[in-house]
This record gives structure tokens, sequence and C-alpha cells, in this order.
């Protein structure tokens, strides 16, 4: 071994101040990230790969609809409209639709706390939702059942309330 | 020698590190972005404005709220004479009563509820049987167990000794003197028969003044409102951004106990909003009431608010039918909401002890374990979940809770 007490010091002090050099680093990271911080517990549960999107086809593929909240940001406690969009699946706007709407809390197992309700057809496949509210954060599920033309299909969209 | 002043520089800055860390950590509590919209949430600053009552066409006119005021407190509005809308809702207590069940002429089935900022409310009483703050006045007054009195013994007493005060508000009174003493659709079988043999148009005449009553109390108690507490003191510091008084306004406890309230209690799931309540119906299990009644609470309740004599599509209610958007919107299936009670707001909850739908819980930590526990209760559902809360997280919980206390503002 021909290692002098020199190099043997400087290897050790090179260890030392990677230690160092790595405290600082996982400080950093933490300061940055925000650790340590506990996230709320209104999305534990929540499927990481929900869809939000807010223009679906109906599960057999017969409607395009989209929503409309006219609340924004979508927020819980205050009831509102909504404006739903139908179009059959070659685009055309869908009018004279029997709309029902329904949906809830698929972790806690409850429904909507009240029941909206299409009260007017605005021509051009456009119909007003009213009586729409949300009284808790975290995912909902908001239900719509389209019969027209002879045919019937639902969609559910995914939401997310803060 | 490069190495050693190499280590020693990077020493010095891993130790600054941690030290800035720790400070940082002991000093001030980290909120992520969406805690802080969440706190803000919370906050008393988020109230707003006093949501328009449109079935209440008095609700904001001084005057009405000044006669309310003194009917508030009247207590020749009873059938013994010493019981008033104060005897069960005391400004001293956020007006609550600090009984399990209240006690009127007789002891009611329920606890009275704090009034304070209820005009937020879309539903009144634990059930929601009511739905504005005029009707639900209307209730208690011709309760056996409350009140105890009736609509003509009313209407006497309005034209007798506040004739000036109504009319400057309501128009002239009708002539009263050929109606009953006592009458009206009560328990009481005589004041009911009395009630009865009037015409259908004497009993909406005295309806109406009966309604306008409802109305001027209503008016009144609309400025029931809650002040700042400390919680919301440090909220306002945060936003703020004012370290020093973020620091002073919540011990470590209290603190660890609004990120419990936040997080893994899930309280805020119905106690959210700047009220701390989302005056909707929720089934907690809460055991029986007085040890004996299964009560069904908003099963019965929306049965009830349909029916209602004073509900918002009456003729009494001042509201176009359109504006009636809790009635048209209600859900279909009303035994959902079997055994499920309105959620009661937070503020100054320290002071309005005994806790449930009929004070079944003493202690603020009796509703910590009960919450922690959820047991399925008499109707064997609840919407809770075991919460798996340690007792130190529990009495954190109960600190964050005594937070919550701060003036109530009454006219």
């Amino acid at each position: 071994m021909n290692t002098s007490p020199t190099k043997q010091n400087d290897t050790i002090w090179w260890a030392v101040g990677g230690i160092a050099a790595v405290v600082i680093v996982a400080a950093a990271l933490w300061f940055v990230f925000g650790g340590g911080a506990s996230s709320s517990s209104s999305q534990a549960g929540v499927p990481s790969d929900l869809d939000f999107a807010t223009t679906r086809t109906t599960n057999q593929g017969v409607f395009e609809v989209t929503i409309e909240p006219a609340l924004d940001p979508l927020s819980i406690n205050q009831l509102h409209q909504w404006e739903l969009q139908v179009k059959t699946k070659d685009g055309q706007p869908v009018d004279d639709a029997e709309i029902t709407i329904g949906g809830g809390m698929p972790q806690h197992g409850h429904g909507l706390p009240t029941q909206p309700q299409v009260t007017e057809a605005l021509g051009n496949g456009s119909y007003r939702v009213e009586g729409v509210r949300f009284n808790m954060a975290g995912w909902w599920e908001f239900n719509v059942n389209i019969a027209a033309n002879g045919q019937s299909d639902d969609v559910t969209f995914n939401l997310s309330l803060q | 020698m490069k190495a050693k002043i190499f280590a020693i520089v990077l020493i010095v800055g891993a130790l600054g590190a941690i030290g800035v860390l720790s400070f940082v950590m002991l000093s001030q509590p980290q909120w992520t972005d969406e805690e802080i919209d969440t706190l803000k949430s919370l906050w008393i600053g988020s109230l707003g404005q006093l949501p328009p009552d449109p079935s209440n066409a008095y609700a904001d006119n001084p005057a009405a709220a000044e006669l309310g005021q003194q009917l508030f407190f009247d207590t020749r509005f009873s059938g013994n004479g010493q019981v008033s809308c104060a005897t069960c809702h005391q400004p001293d207590l956020a007006f609550t009563d600090g009984r399990a069940q209240s006690k009127g002429i007789g002891e009611t089935r329920r606890s009275a509820p704090s009034l304070v900022g209820l005009s937020y409310s879309p539903w009144y009483f634990w059930d929601g049987r009511k739905d504005s703050q005029w009707a639900q006045a209307l209730g208690p007054m011709e309760d056996a167990n409350e009140h105890g009195g009736n609509r003509t013994q009313y209407a006497h007493l309005i034209s007798e000794n506040y004739r000036e005060a109504y009319e400057a508000v309501f128009g002239a009174l009708p002539d009263l003197t050929s109606f009953p003493a006592s009458a009206g659709p009560v328990a009481d079988a005589e004041a009911s028969d009395a009630w009865r043999e009037l015409s259908f148009e004497d009993r909406e005449t005295v309806s109406r003044i009966y309604a306008n009553m409802g109305k001027a109390i209503a008016a009144y108690q609309r400025h029931i409102q809650p002040g700042a507490s400390r919680f919301d003191e440090y909220v306002q510091a945060l936003l703020e951004g004012d370290k020093e008084k973020v620091k002073i306004a919540l011990s470590t406890d209290e603190v660890a106990g609004l990120r419990l309230f936040m997080g893994k209690g899930s309280c805020t799931q119905c106690h959210n909003g700047p009220m701390l309540a989302n005056n909707d119906f929720h089934s907690t299990g809460t055991p029986l009431s007085n040890g004996v009644f299964a009560d069904r609470g908003r099963t019965d309740g929306m049965l009830e608010v349909i029916e209602d004599e004073f509900n918002c599509l009456s003729k009494y209610s001042d509201a176009d039918p359109e504006a009636c958007v809790e009635l048209r919107f209600l859900p279909p299936n009303g035994s959902e909401f079997l055994g499920a009670f309105k959620t009661p707001t937070l503020r100054n909850v320290a002071e309005t002890a005994p806790y449930m739908h009929a004070g079944q819980m003493a202690t603020l930590e009796e509703v910590m374990d009960h919450y922690n526990e959820a047991p399925a209760g008499p109707h064997s559902h609840t919407d809770l979940f075991e919460l798996n809360l340690t007792d130190q997280e529990l009495a954190q919980l109960v600190a964050y809770m005594k937070t919550l206390s701060g003036p109530v503002f009454a006219p």
C-alpha cells in the first residue's frame, strides 16, 4: 500500500463533502417540492385514470354530449345552471330529446343533493339544465340519459369539485 | 488541502440548509396551494353578502327587523305568557339553550340549533321541513311544547300592542273584534275547533297576519351573524403573508387539528364553506334521541316542506314560483335521507353544547369519538366511515374546534 497520509486524508474529506452535498440537494428538493405537507383526503381513492372530458360519446355510441356548467370555477354549495349540447354521432344537433339527469359520489355511495332538470330546449341541440348543486369537494359523477329519435343512451361525466 | 476546504464549505452549507429547513418547519406549517384555497373557503371573509329571500318581501326592511326583534323577545306570544323565541335561542349561548331537548311549555324532541349565520342556509330545522327563515319562525309558535299559543291569539296581541309598528310595514290591520280569542290549527282541541268554525276567508286573514309576524322575525334574525374567530385571524394572516401573526394566531396543536379537519378527519366533506356547514342532509348514525326515539330526520322533513302551508310556493310567499328553486329541484327519493339531519355550523361550537339534533352528546370529545368510530346508528346506516384517529389527534381536533369561537353580532 503506497497511499500517503495526505491522500488518505483527501479521500475522507471528499467523502464528507459528498455526504454534505447530498444533504444540501435533498434539502433543496424538499424545499422546492414542499415535502411534508399532507395532501387533501378528498382525492384519496379516486381512480388515477379518470377522464374529465366535457364532451363524451354515449355508452352505445348513439349521441355526443357536451356539458357546460354556468358556474366557473365549478364550486360547492351553489345552486346553478348548466347547458347541454346533444348531437348525433354524425354531428347533427338533436332537438326534442327527453333528458334525465342523475349522479352522485361513487366513493360515498350517495346521489346528487338535488334533482337537476332540463327546463328549456334552447334549439340547435342545446338544453338548459337547472337545479345543479354539489355539496362536497371531490369526485362526482354526472349521468345523462338521452332519449330521441326512438333511441335511448347514457353517458357519465366525471367532475372534480374543489 | 483542496478537498478539505471543499468539504468544509459543503458541511457549512449543509448545516445551513438543515437550519433553514428546521426554522421553516417549526415556525410555520406548510400549506399547499390547494389547502390555502380550502382555508380561504372556510374563512369568514368568504361569507359574502346575505343571500336574498325572494319569499319575504320585508327581509331587508329595517322597520320589519325592529318589529321582529321585539316579537322575538316577547313572552306574551305563548300559551302561558312565559315563552319567547329567546327562551330556546338565548343570545348568550350563540342563540341556543344548552339543553339536549329544548323546553318551551313542554319538552321538545330536538335541541334548538344556533341561529348564527343561519340566513345563509336554504333549509331550516334539523330536518329541513321549512324552506325560509320566516316560515321556520312560525313553526314553534303554535307547537304545543314550544310557545303553545295560536293564530288568533297572536293576531289580537299584534292588534293591541304592535298596531303602529305592524301597520307601518305591512299596511292596515283588519278589524279583528269578531274573531275568537283562541283559534288556530293546533293540538289544543278548543282552539282547533274554533279555527275550523272560521270561514276560509277569515282563516286566511288571520294566517296573513301570522305570516307577516314570521317575516318580521326573519328580518331580525337575518342580522344574527358571526364575527371573526381566532381561526379566521389565522387564515387572514396566512393570506396576507403576515408571518408573525400566523405564528401567534393558533397553537401547534390547533394547527395540527385544523390539518386533520381538512385532511384525515374528512370534516370538510360536510362542514365546508365559511359557515363550516354545507346546509345539506347527511346520516351520521347518531344514537336514539333521549334513548328511545329513532328520528327519521330528512325523510319526514322533505315530505313536510312540500306540504307546508307557508312554503315558497304558498300564497303567503312573495316569491315568483320560478324562484322557489329548492322546492323545484328537490331530490325525488326521500328514503335516501333516512336519519339524515342538516349539517350545523361549527362557528361558536364550543358554546353550543350539547351536540347533535337531540343533544345526544354532551361534549366535543364525545362527538369526536362518535365520528372516529362511525357506528351505524338506529337506522343501520351511516354516511361516516372509521377514521382511525389517535387520542392525540382527537384532542387536536377539539383544540381546533375551540378556535372557531368569535363574537356574535345581533341588533
